[in-house]
C-alpha cells in the first residue's frame, strides 16, 4: 500500500471514535502490534532524543524498502510510534521523504505535534526521514 | 480573618478557565504558581502609569519607579527579616542567584577545597557548582539520602572538615517535597567555618524563612513560585559576603566611577545588579509578598497540610501506587508512580481530564537514579487548591490506570 493509502485507512479507523478516550485506547491497542526492535539493538544510539519516555527506533533496507522496528517504555508513546511505523515502514526512501504528515492532525493527535510536548512525535518523524535520506543517498552513490 | 477558599480562588482569574473541556485543576505549583489579580494589576499599573528607567533620571517618572522598586526591596527585606535592605540583591531568579555566588567563589576556592551538595537537588543547584569545581579544582561531596527521601544527617557531619568551604542545599526538594533541616545544616557548617547557600525556590511559597535567625550566608528564591512574575528573584547575601565576593557581571548600575584606566564598583546591592533590572518584576514581587501575607502563612500552611494529608491518603488507596518522599517533614508535593505504568502515560491521560501535573525527572535526575525510575508524576498543591481538586486528581489517576493497564 502507498503511504497515502495507509494514512487514509488510519483516518478512517480513527474517525469511528467519538472522544479522545476511545482514540487513546485504540492507539494503545495499536501499540501492541508494533513490530518490536530486537532487544540487543536497544542501545543508546537507537534512542530518539527529545522524548520523556524512551523510544528506540531501528531501520533496515530490504529489497529497496525501509523496514522500521521500534519500542518504547511508555505505552501511549508506543502507540504513537506504532502509527508511524505502520505508515512509513516497508516503503521506498523517496516515498518517505516526500510524505506529508497532516494525517496526524486528522486522527486527533495534533497536540502531540507541539514541539514542547516531550513525547517527541516530531523527533520520531524527523528520525525516520533522516534514515530515509541516508538510504536514499546510499542508493544514489 | 477565616480562610475563605472561594474568595481566594476568585483572586486568580486563570483558575476559572477550562482545559480540554474540563475545569482546570492546576496541580503544578512547584513548577510555577498562578498569579492573583492584585499582582496582575500591579504589573498593568506600572506599565500604564510610571514606567521609567530607575536610579538615573531626575524626572518624576524615574523617581516614582525608583521609589517603588526600592520600596519592594525593603518589603522583601522585612518579609525575610534580613538585617539590611542592601543585602537583598534582585536577580532573574534562583538559577541566576546560584550562578552569581558560584562565580564569586571561583576567585576564593583553591584546589583541594571541598564543597558539599545534597543528593536531592535541582539541576540548578548542581551544575553551577560542577562548573566551579572544574574551574578551581575544588571537590564536590554529596550528602546521601535514604529511601524515604530524607538526608542522612550523620553522613553530612562526616563530610564536614576544615577543608569544607561551602555547603549548598535546598530548603525543600522540588521532586519529593522533603523539608530539609537547614537550621542544623547551617549550624554544623559554620562550626567548621564553611559558608552556606540555601536554595529556597520551593520553600518561600509555603513558609516564611527568618534569615537572621537562620544565620544563613546566602539564600536564593524566585518570585514566580510565590505568585509573582517570572524573570525576577532575589539573592540574600550576608553583608560580609557581599563585600567579599567580586561582581558577577559588568555594566551600568554596578559602578561607582568608570575611566579607561580603572573602574571602581558600586557598593551593595548595586555591585551585583548590572544593567537595567526587571523593574516591573521587582515591584510586582513586592505585591506578591503583600498578597501572600494578606492570606497569612499560618493559614497557608494549615490548608496545604490538609491537602497533602488528604491527597496522600486517597492516592495510596490506589493499588500499586508508590509515593516517593515519605519523610515526616514535607510540603504539599506528592511524587508518585503506579507499578508497571510509565509516569508520562499517566500525565498524558490526566491532562486530557483538565488536570495539570508534572511528569518526568523534575530537573533532579540524581533522585530518579537513586530510585532507579525514569521519573514520577508530581502533583504539587498551593493554598488555592481544594479538596475537590484532590478528588478530581485521584479519579483521573484511577481512570488513567484503567486505560493503561
Ligand atoms: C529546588 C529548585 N531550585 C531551583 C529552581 C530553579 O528556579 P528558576 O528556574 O526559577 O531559576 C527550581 C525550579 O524549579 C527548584 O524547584
Amino acid at each position: 500500500m502507498t503511504i497515502e493509502a495507509i494514512q487514509e485507512e488510519l483516518i478512517d479507523e480513527f474517525s469511528m471514535f467519538e472522544n479522545w478516550m476511545q482514540r487513546y485506547e485504540y492507539m494503545i491497542e495499536l501499540g501492541k502490534s508494533l513490530p518490536l526492535i530486537e532487544e540487543k539493538l536497544k542501545t543508546d544510539d537507537k534512542l530518539i532524543k527529545g522524548c520523556q519516555s524512551k523510544v528506540w527506533l531501528n531501520s533496515e533496507m530490504k529489497d529497496g524498502k525501509i523496514i522500521f522496528t521500534a519500542d518504547s517504555d511508555a505505552i501511549i508513546t508506543k502507540g504513537i510510534i506504532a502509527v508511524l511505523v505502520r505508515v512509513f515502514s516497508d516503503q521506498k526512501p523517496q516515498a518517505i521523504l516526500d510524505a506529508n504528515t497532516d494525517f496526524i492532525d486528522e486522527i486527533g493527535l495534533k497536540e502531540h505535534l507541539s514541539p514542547t510536548r516531550a513525547n517527541g512525535l516530531v523527533s520520531m518523524i524527523k528520525q525516520m526521514k533522516m534514515y530515509a535520506l541516508a538510504y536514499q543517498t546510499q542508493l544514489k552513490n | 480573618m477565616p480562610f475563605d477558599i472561594q474568595k481566594i480562588r476568585n483572586d486568580f482569574p486563570i483558575l476559572s478557565r477550562k482545559v480540554n473541556g474540563c475545569p482546570l485543576v492546576y496541580l503544578d505549583n512547584a513548577a510555577t504558581s498562578q498569579k492573583p489579580q492584585q499582582v496582575i494589576d500591579c504589573i498593568v499599573d506600572y506599565y500604564s502609569n510610571y514606567n521609567a528607567n530607575i536610579h538615573r533620571g531626575v524626572h518624576t517618572l524615574s523617581q516614582e519607579a525608583t521609589n517603588a522598586y526600592e520600596a519592594a526591596r525593603k518589603k522583601i527585606q522585612k518579609h525575610f527579616n534580613a538585617k539590611e535592605a542592601f543585602e537583598i540583591i534582585f536577580t532573574a531568579g534562583t538559577t541566576h542567584g546560584i550562578n552569581l555566588v558560584a562565580n564569586g567563589f571561583s576567585e576564593i576556592l583553591k584546589k583541594g577545597d571541598e564543597i558539599i551538595v545534597s543528593a536531592m537537588e535541582h539541576h540548578s543547584n548542581i551544575v553551577p557548582w560542577q562548573m566551579l569545581c572544574e574551574k578551581t579544582g575544588a571537590i564536590l561531596k554529596v550528602i546521601p539520602m535514604n529511601e524515604e527521601g530524607v538526608l542522612v544527617f550523620s553522613e553530612y557531619e562526616k563530610l564536614l572538615s576544615q577543608k569544607t568551604k561551602l555547603v549548598f542545599v535546598n530548603h525543600i526538594s522540588n521532586a519529593l517535597g522533603t523539608i530539609n533541616p537547614i537550621e542544623k545544616i547551617i549550624e554544623k557548617a559554620h562550626e567548621v567555618g564553611a559558608a552556606v547557600l540555601i536554595d529556597g525556590a520551593q520553600s518561600c511559597s509555603h513558609i516564611k524563612p527568618d534569615l537572621q535567625k537562620l544565620d544563613v550566608d546566602f539564600y536564593v528564591t524566585s518570585a514566580h513560585k510565590m505568585c509573582g512574575p517570572t524573570g525576577v528573584g532575589i539573592l540574600y547575601i550576608k553583608e560580609e559576603w557581599g563585600n567579599k565576593l567580586p561582581p558577577y557581571q559588568g555594566g551600568g548600575e554596578m559602578i561607582a566611577e568608570v575611566t579607561f584606566e580603572k573602574t571602581t564598583y558600586a557598593g551593595l546591592p548595586h555591585k551585583f545588579e548590572a544593567g537595567t533590572p526587571n523593574i516591573c518584576g521587582g515591584i510586582a514581587f513586592g505585591a506578591a509578598i503583600d498578597y501572600l501575607n494578606s492570606i497569612g502563612f499560618e493559614d497557608i500552611e494549615e490548608h496545604e497540610n490538609e491537602l497533602l494529608k488528604y491527597a496522600t491518603e486517597k492516592l495510596l488507596e490506589i493499588e500499586g501506587l508508590k509515593i516517593y518522599g515519605t519523610g515526616p517533614n514535607k510540603t504539599s508535593v506528592v511524587s508518585f508512580n503506579i507499578e508497571g505504568i510509565h509516569p508520562y502515560d499517566i500525565g498524558t491521560i490526566v491532562d486530557k481530564l483538565g488536570i495539570a501535573v508534572r511528569t518526568g525527572h523534575h530537573c533532579a535526575q540524581p533522585i530518579m537514579d537513586f530510585y532507579k525510575i525514569p521519573g514520577t508524576v508530581r502533583a504539587s498543591f498551593a493554598f488555592y487548591n481544594t479538596l475537590e481538586e484532590v478528588d478530581a486528581l485521584v479519579n483521573a489517576v484511577k481512570k488513567a490506570k484503567m486505560m493503561l493497564e
